[in-house]
């Protein structure tokens, strides 16, 4: 067992970082993420495991030297956070078009526009949708620990490797400011130069050996051949909705309701939980860790079970509610609480707003 | 055991500190903690607070609205957070620039002249531990032995020389405690 460390979300996201490996790391300082920069800075793994670490011009720039950076197979991570993440769109689009494995880091704040700089879940719609233009989307994992925070980089670089996609940590600002123990998973190196070649034969990164020229784009004006290329996209986050769907479940064997929240919503609502259940009130928890692909059957699999009703617990005006009723296909009842602008539900809210909304309702 | 904690004051009054080194001393003895900050577009002089947890289970909210202890440091956190401990739970506080002292009948009232103190011993950046050690005379969650390596973990190596100093403020506050209420 390796050392306990009380670090912050932010903290222990950069750490993770550093010795998942990383080739390179592009960002623009923005609250409350700015701690990640910061700490890479601070650390130097440039002296150590040769990776990169730079602080771009602006987050427009940062995305684009991942697009080049993934495109050449290294592994690279942007960080930032509302704000930055909407300028990044653009060319998160293309990196989905062109399939490059790369990763990219929400620490969510209040919005809409610059908004605040307190916790938010409101940038939901724009992870799991697409975001950017055209049909994409993002293998998005939503830690609510920061030890989460830590592990969820390894596992975020796999992914985003073994399906060439582009994926995301959707965190939040209490997440990445607050501090518990956290244990990291043991550094791993960085590929050399002829491992990249030899794993990822898509990779445009010199003179192949058998002259066949690479090229990485999203751009294709034979509009069959952009279906067909779309068709062979859909195929694979069909497949990725198949394999990759990871959830937590607890205390939802005997449930009559379920709360679903992701993150600090999901801190909270466990805390509810207890409360409702030492009312006499049979309530789980059901946590996405993938906010997509999503539980859809595991939601399901609930109904089926016989569940009342489910809250969705979000800080937004409700946005991961429209999945859970897509999932529960008007079976039984589904609301939504929210807080909203970078504030926070408390434990005993989400107790009232389950009695009144769902048991009362 | 889960202890749920508050602490609030101004900002430069060590809080976040405090909160800190009770977290790491939490860890040293095997437990989970939550640290879990006040933040924003905040100043020298403003308010300050920490949501500290340490406990035996796996932590669920980090964010509260009723507390086992709130430690208060100044009268705006005085105004918040004494309607916030939970019936039975604790009250501890620094009367210095309290105007006005707490009236709960239900809760549990401690104080320390920690502000009073520090300045005699000549250094009031050791208040917070002072307020440490009294809060630990009354809930003695953690070990002292503890909180001396959760000090070390927390303070960079160049500041180790005055963990000892820490250490006697922490015993200062133990001695200095005083009941007001008890329920």
């Amino acid at each position: 067992m390796g050392e306990l460390k009380l670090m912050k979300g932010n903290e222990a996201l950069a750490e993770a970082i550093i010795r998942a490996g990383t080739d390179g790391y592009f960002g623009y300082p923005i609250t409350p993420q700015s701690e990640v920069l910061e700490y890479l800075m601070a650390s130097k793994p440039w002296e150590t495991t040769g990776m990169v670490v730079l602080q771009a011009e602006s987050e427009v720039a940062s995305i684009n030297m991942l697009y080049g950076g993934g495109g050449t197979g290294k592994k690279v991570v942007t960080s930032s956070s509302s704000p930055g993440i909407s300028l990044m769109q653009e060319g998160l689009s293309y990196i989905a078009g062109a399939e490059i494995p790369i990763l990219i880091v929400n620490v969510v704040r209040g919005g809409p526009g610059l908004g605040d700089i307190q916790p938010a879940q409101s940038d939901y719609f724009q992870s799991t949708k697409g975001g950017g233009h055209g049909d994409y989307r993002l293998i998005v994992l939503a830690p609510s620990s920061v030890q989460e925070m830590a592990d969820f980089v390894p596992v975020a670089y796999d992914l985003a490797f073994k399906y060439r996609n582009p994926a995301m940590i959707l965190s939040d600002g209490a997440i990445g400011q607050m501090m518990e123990k956290v244990e990291f998973f043991e550094p791993v190196p960085r590929l050399k130069d002829e491992e990249v070649k030899a794993r990822y034969p898509w990779a445009t990164n010199g003179k192949p050996v058998n002259g066949e020229r690479r090229i990485l784009t999203s751009l294709d004006l034979d509009p069959q051949k952009l279906e067909d290329h779309n068709h062979h996209i859909q195929e694979k986050y069909r497949k990725i909705e198949e394999n990759e769907v990871r959830y937590e479940a607890l205390q939802c064997d005997d449930a009559d309701y379920i709360l679903v929240a992701y993150g600090t919503s999901a801190r909270v609502s466990l805390k509810s939980v207890k409360l409702l259940r030492e009312k006499g009130i049979k309530v789980g928890l059901l946590r996405p860790i993938t906010l997509w692909p999503f539980c859809t059957k595991k939601i399901r699999e609930l109904v089926g079970q016989g569940v009342k009703g489910f809250l969705s617990v979000e800080m937004s005006a409700g946005q991961m509610v429209e999945d859970v009723r897509l999932a529960v296909n008007g079976k039984v009842k589904v609301e939504h609480f929210g807080r909203l602008g970078g504030m926070i539900h408390s434990p005993e809210e989400v107790v009232e707003a389950l009695e009144q909304k769902i048991i009362g309702g | 055991m889960t202890e749920e904690i508050i602490i609030a004051g101004f900002g430069g009054q060590g809080v976040l500190s405090m909160g800190k080194i009770l977290a790491y001393s939490g860890i040293m003895q095997d437990q989970e903690v939550s640290w879990m900050p006040s933040y924003g577009p905040e100043m020298r002089g403003g308010t300050a607070n920490v949501t500290v947890i340490v406990s035996d289970e796996r932590i669920s909210s980090p964010i509260l609205r009723a507390y086992d202890t709130a430690i208060i440091l100044n009268q705006q956190s005085m105004d918040k957070f004494e309607p916030e401990v939970k019936p039975g739970g604790t009250l501890l506080y620094d009367p210095n620039g309290i105007s006005r002292h707490p009236s709960r009948k239900d809760i549990n009232i401690f104080k320390v002249e920690g502000a009073k103190k520090a300045a005699e011993m000549g250094n009031t950046k050791i208040f917070n531990m002072i307020v440490l050690g009294a809060y630990l005379k009354i809930k003695p969650i953690v070990k002292l032995e503890n909180v001396v390596k959760g000090l070390k973990k927390s303070l960079p190596e160049r500041h180790h020389k005055l963990i000892p100093l820490n250490e006697d403020a922490i015993l200062l506050g133990m001695k200095n405690v005083e009941v007001v209420q008890e329920v």
